[in-house]
């Protein structure tokens, strides 16, 4: 297959960026979208150019490192497949390709197609976990929860965070991300206790990094290479409105 | 140098809880004054991270990865072990202690594999605690199956994701951490160098991804949770960016390497399709629990796998082990199909493959049944080969998947350099020869929550060291290495590309030192590694600036530490002149290809000594004593 | 003033406003189109369902300061989101193609901002008489302000149909995308119930559009006649 490329190059976060084109060959159907990119990254290097900068690790869909749009498209044209996975099969002889990195003002790029992440990390570090410290804890079968409850919370734990929800949103919003984890948490018994302060500690983080408010145009479920639903943006929507109703946080003085 | 591996004495149910009397404790007070580097956040490292700043130490957490979460132990599958007995078929503490022991072929220590079957029961208690969403029955107690070749059902699982799962419970008690100032947090970093100060490891040396700034950072104790090396052999199912540095710099600053050569072949992964390939994909083993493996029976059979009838199909594990058959060890199973194939009978355009198929499951227990097991699984094949697997069987052949060897540590995780802990994959202590499947993530997190936390303060309470700041000159002397190095790598300007050459390298392990292992084999390619890193040296080329987010500088430090590595890995290979687990060496085998271990003269574990860039290592050993586990033939058939 | 407006800051707490005043407004939509089909009844009715609301007098004042009060709220808590919004995005992308989103969602400011429009014009025509002060202030028989008429001769001009028209096109696009997403940013989403609630909000929006338009295509194809035609016993 033979293929052209334009590809967004931006030497830093400071620079601005640009598409450029570049034609690549002898790309086989049975190779990876990152495979293809590796063929042009080592046709770069030996021509002493840069090779494209790209982030990508477990090359199995797990990890949600790679972060790409293709053709406008995060992650590309094939339903719940992270770009690592998608396979040349699914293009066309000839085919040209626009491959742009996750634009959002809370993912700033880094270099060509790498951004900056760390937004969701610091929205977990905000409230994405239970306060459980090591030890000490009840055996496992203390706490029962049925089948139904534990699938949906897992349905919701798939989340990778990729970032594609963002990307894909016409606002760059990350609420399908906090959703799910919040929503995995309030379908386990094990977050109801914090599960007000999640909810405010969440979402007050999320705004303050700087993403856009949702519009229910559900673009990030349709990307989302785990199918996780828009669903936990409702719950978290009625988890957050409860706790902004309801919640006082008590402010007692130890001894 | 003597190895004391400190294994406390006493009977061997009552070691850890004697050692955890005897340890010194540090005043909570006091903790705060005791700073902690953690490399790797992975399940050992995230763990170990939280689990320290809980305690009230100051920790740096260090990861290549843009976000920690991303860590490596996320593509883990099936699932974690642990001796609970829910299922009351028969589990124990000592059964868990047993079977790893003789699963990873007498060639570990009883006393750390004791401790991690004890503390196996309290991870499943704190991952749950965390909300980490385990499969449960309707009734709402956990569910357990049984996995990678055990008879008893101790593995707890979260789909096919439970790696995934236990990391971002892991992850996320980190993050709250982070939150709490307890934790400073450094993603995007990656270790250059280990800092050494008066024979204790005082700090590290790190670049960051994203400007190229190198740093110094001090503290008083340095843990590493780096993972394995199994991206010596190129394609491997590890994630891209793997590496051995982190190991290996230790190595070369005096830590010494345990078991090199002690590699594990995964039976099951997406068979190679060609030279673009990046890397392999495992598909989960829970899949040989349903799915039935054979190869044509005649060679160079290149009929359809539908056009072949079932007196022409030779199910070759059933055959050769009647009683675990597709269930059989991943080392096992893994030389079968290597044999059928290097006897002409592989599959695929390549002939280096297998049929996993689920033609007869799906007619026993219908489809919706294997979709609902294996769905996720299926439709993952189906991405990659664009081959359905519920119609046409699926093809598997073994990968280099993860490596037991790392750095030698004693019974409290601790290198030979005083001060420098090793967690997780990257320490070489728990799985012997070959470690059970749903083992490594119960290692990686027995390490982090449950075993460094006691054994640093020990550390602490005894090594008594003065503080020491990044402005000490063994600081600014590690730097100005790791600069120079990294002037000397970005000056390459040769005809090869790094990945080309990491790409020969993996080639040379994988045919000499891979399944099988041979004298003459491991002795050329002796001579081919030096060779290569000569190559690497004069004729490799290396773009861009080393101020700035360079991905072709990254990855040539990482090849480099590789083409020195993968020499001591191939001496300890043609040292050890005996096969166990995943070391087979083709000389010592019973007259049907089964391993033969040698217990009378290789008991042992073979720690190597850095002596020089090319150079032999120095090999010192620990003796390997078995005061509870009488030691047999492993036998599956 | 300043903590009343401090939701703006809050992109749950807008999205929530704009959907609460959005359920207002849809309540004051179907009211005000199940209203107008009194036209098919008749002059007599129609003036007399008029004078009632006249009548309401505090009442009615009260019920329309709470309704400009929604389109208010919605209106500023919309600019504000948008420029939220357009401020999370600063770089746009070279390419863009949409999996899922469909027109109607993605076009929801710029509906709005006409129906805005519309809005206006139709108070000055209608409530006013700004646009209309020859034919505004007739009376039927019985001495009440004669609405039947007006509205007959404002809909008889083919241009003013052809807006009144087009703008109830538009706040079709708009409410088939808001009154399912009002649902979602109020938090009900559940299996069993999200179907129906995509079939029913497309169903109400559907009546309510058909509703209004309804009038000026029954005025442009006779089915309400002049009250004179009326009289001369014609149908």
């Amino acid at each position: 297959m033979k293929l052209t490329l334009h590809i967004w190059r931006q030497k830093s976060a400071k620079e601005k960026g640009a598409m450029a084109t570049y034609q690549v060959d002898h790309i086989s159907p049975d190779m990876s979208f990152l495979e293809m990119l590796d063929t042009l990254n080592e046709q770069l290097i030996l021509n002493s150019e840069e090779p494209v900068a790209f982030d990508h690790d477990c090359r199995e869909g797990i990890c949600g490192a790679c972060a790409l749009t293709v053709n406008g498209v995060p992650h590309g044209p094939e339903a719940q497949t992270t770009i690592c996975q998608l396979h040349m099969r699914k293009f066309n002889d000839g085919d040209a390709l626009y491959v742009e990195p996750w634009r959002a003002r809370a993912f700033p790029v880094v270099k060509d197609l790498v951004v900056d992440r760390s937004a969701f990390d610091r929205i977990m570090a905000a409230g994405g976990f239970v306060s459980a410290h090591t030890g000490g804890v009840p055996d496992a079968n203390a706490i029962l929860i049925g089948k139904d409850a534990a699938d949906k919370a897992m349905d919701y734990a798939a989340c990778i965070g990729c970032g594609a929800c963002v990307a894909a949103c016409k606002n760059s919003s990350a609420m399908l991300f906090v959703g799910a984890k919040i929503s995995q948490y309030a379908h386990l018994p094990q977050g109801q206790p914090e599960r007000k302060r999640r909810a405010l500690a969440m979402v007050a983080k999320m705004d303050e990094e700087g993403f856009g408010a949702c519009t229910n145009l559900y673009e990030c479920e349709a990307v989302c290479p785990k199918g996780i639903s828009v669903a936990g943006i409702a719950l978290m929507n009625r988890d957050f409105l409860r706790a902004k109703l309801t919640y006082v946080e008590t402010k007692t003085g130890g001894a | 140098m003597s190895l004391n591996a400190n294994i406390p004495s006493g009977p061997l149910t009552q070691k850890w809880e004697k050692h955890r009397f005897e340890m010194k404790l540090i005043n909570p007070a006091n903790k705060r004054k005791y700073s902690v580097i953690v490399v790797g956040t992975g399940l050992a490292g995230a763990s170990a991270a939280a689990s320290l700043a809980e305690l009230g130490y100051k920790v740096d957490a260090f990861c290549y990865q843009d976000s920690p979460r991303r860590a490596h132990s996320i593509a883990a599958q099936g699932g974690i072990n642990a001796a609970k007995n829910y299922p009351n078929d028969g589990d124990s503490v000592y059964r868990l202690f047993y079977d790893t022991i003789k699963g990873g072929d007498y060639r570990a220590r009883e006393g750390n594999v004791y401790r991690l079957a004890e503390v196996s029961n309290e991870i499943i208690d704190q991952c749950v605690a965390q909300g980490v969403p385990f499969a449960r029955e309707y009734g709402g107690y956990l569910d357990n199956r049984s996995f990678g070749g055990a008879q008893v059902s101790r593995t707890f699982y979260a789909r096919g994701q439970t790696g995934q799962q236990l990391l971002l419970g892991a992850y996320s008690a980190m993050m709250r951490q982070v939150g709490l100032g307890a934790v400073n947090l450094h993603a995007r970093t990656e270790l250059m160098d280990i800092v050494i100060v008066d024979g204790h490891a005082r700090g590290i040396v790190t670049r960051n991804l994203c400007t190229g700034a190198v740093e110094t950072w001090a503290a008083d104790a340095v843990i590493l949770a780096t993972g394995g090396y199994a991206n010596v052999f190129f394609l491997s199912t590890n994630a891209i960016a793997c590496n051995v540095t982190a190991s290996y710099r230790a190595y070369k600053k005096g830590a010494m390497f345990a078991n090199p050569c002690y590699t594990q072949i995964h039976p099951t992964c997406i068979p190679v399709t060609g030279d673009h390939q990046s890397k392999l994909t495992l598909m989960s083993e829970s899949l040989r629990n349903d799915g039935r493996i054979w190869v044509p029976k005649a060679v160079g059979d290149k009929r359809a796998p539908g056009d072949i009838p079932e007196a022409d199909r030779d199910y070759y594990l059933e055959r050769m082990y009647p009683s675990f058959g597709n269930l059989s060890p991943r080392d096992i199973s893994s030389r079968a199909a290597k044999r059928v194939c290097d006897e002409g009978r592989g599959v695929g355009a390549s002939g280096y493959g297998v049929y996993l198929d689920f033609a007869d499951s799906i007619h026993r227990l219908g489809r919706g049944t294997i979709e609902e097991r294996y769905g996720n699984l299926f439709e993952m094949y189906e991405r990659i080969t664009g081959e359905n697997p519920y119609t046409v069987p699926m093809r598997i052949y073994p990968a280099a998947h993860y490596t037991m060897g790392g750095l030698w540590v004693d019974y409290n995780l601790m290198s030979t350099i005083p001060g420098l802990h090793v967690l997780g994959e990257a320490n070489f202590s728990d799985h012997g020869a070959n470690r059970l499947g749903a083992s490594a993530l119960m290692q990686g997190l027995a390490d982090g929550y449950f075993v460094i936390p006691y054994t640093i303060a020990n550390y602490f309470a005894t090594a008594k060291t003065a503080k020491v700041t990044t402005d000490h000159p063994e600081f600014r002397k590690a730097e100005a290495e790791v600069r120079a190095r990294m002037q000397t790598l970005l000056a390459l300007n040769g005809k090869k590309t790094v990945a080309q050459i990491h790409r020969e390298l993996g080639d040379v392990m994988w045919e000499f030192s891979g399944m099988g292992r041979n004298d003459a084999g491991l002795r050329k390619a002796l001579e081919r590694v030096p060779v290569l890193r000569d190559e690497f040296w004069n004729n490799a080329k290396v773009v861009g600036q080393g101020e700035e987010m360079n991905i072709a500088l990254e990855r040539a430090g990482r090849v480099a530490d590789f083409l020195e590595f993968a020499e001591v890995m191939l001496h300890d290979a043609l040292d050890r002149k005996e096969s166990c687990g995943g070391h087979f060496r083709e000389e010592y085998q019973s007259e049907d290809g089964e391993a033969k271990r040698d217990d009378e003269n290789y008991a042992y574990v073979a720690a190597w000594e850095y002596a020089g860039v090319g150079v032999k290592p120095v090999l010192h050993k620990e003796e390997l004593e078995f005061e509870n586990v009488k030691l047999q033939t492993r036998s599956y058939k | 003033m300043a903590s009343i407006v401090s939701y703006l800051k809050s992109s749950i707490l807008s999205k929530v406003v704009m959907a609460a005043t959005g359920v207002v407004l849809v309540a004051f939509l179907s009211g005000h189109m199940l209203g107008n089909t009194q036209m098919y009844l008749g002059q007599d009715k129609m003036n007399h369902y008029a004078e009632t609301l006249q009548s309401l007098g505090v009442a009615l004042w009260l019920i329309r300061g709470f309704i400009f009060l929604s389109v208010v709220l919605h209106i500023v808590t919309s600019i504000n989101l948008k420029i939220i919004n357009m401020r999370a995005r600063p770089v746009a992308y070279v390419q863009k193609n949409w999996v899922k989103a469909t027109i109607f969602s993605r076009t929801m400011l710029w509906t709005g901002v006409m129906i805005g429009l519309f809005v206006t014009y139709h108070i000055m025509h209608f409530t006013l008489g700004t646009t209309n002060p020859g034919s505004f202030h007739l009376t039927d028989a019985a001495g009440r302000h004669d609405v039947y008429t007006v509205v007959l001769l404002g809909y008889q001009n083919v241009a003013i149909s052809a807006v009144y028209i087009a703008a109830m096109i538009l706040l079709g696009f708009h409410l088939a995308h808001a009154i399912s997403s009002a649902f979602q940013t109020l938090g009900v989403n559940h299996p069993k119930y999200t179907g129906i609630i995509e079939t029913g909000s497309a169903l109400v929006s559907l009546v309510i559009v058909c509703g209004f338009i309804s009038v000026p295509l029954g005025v442009l194809l006779g089915f309400i006649k002049p009250v004179a035609v009326l009289a001369a016993g014609g149908m």
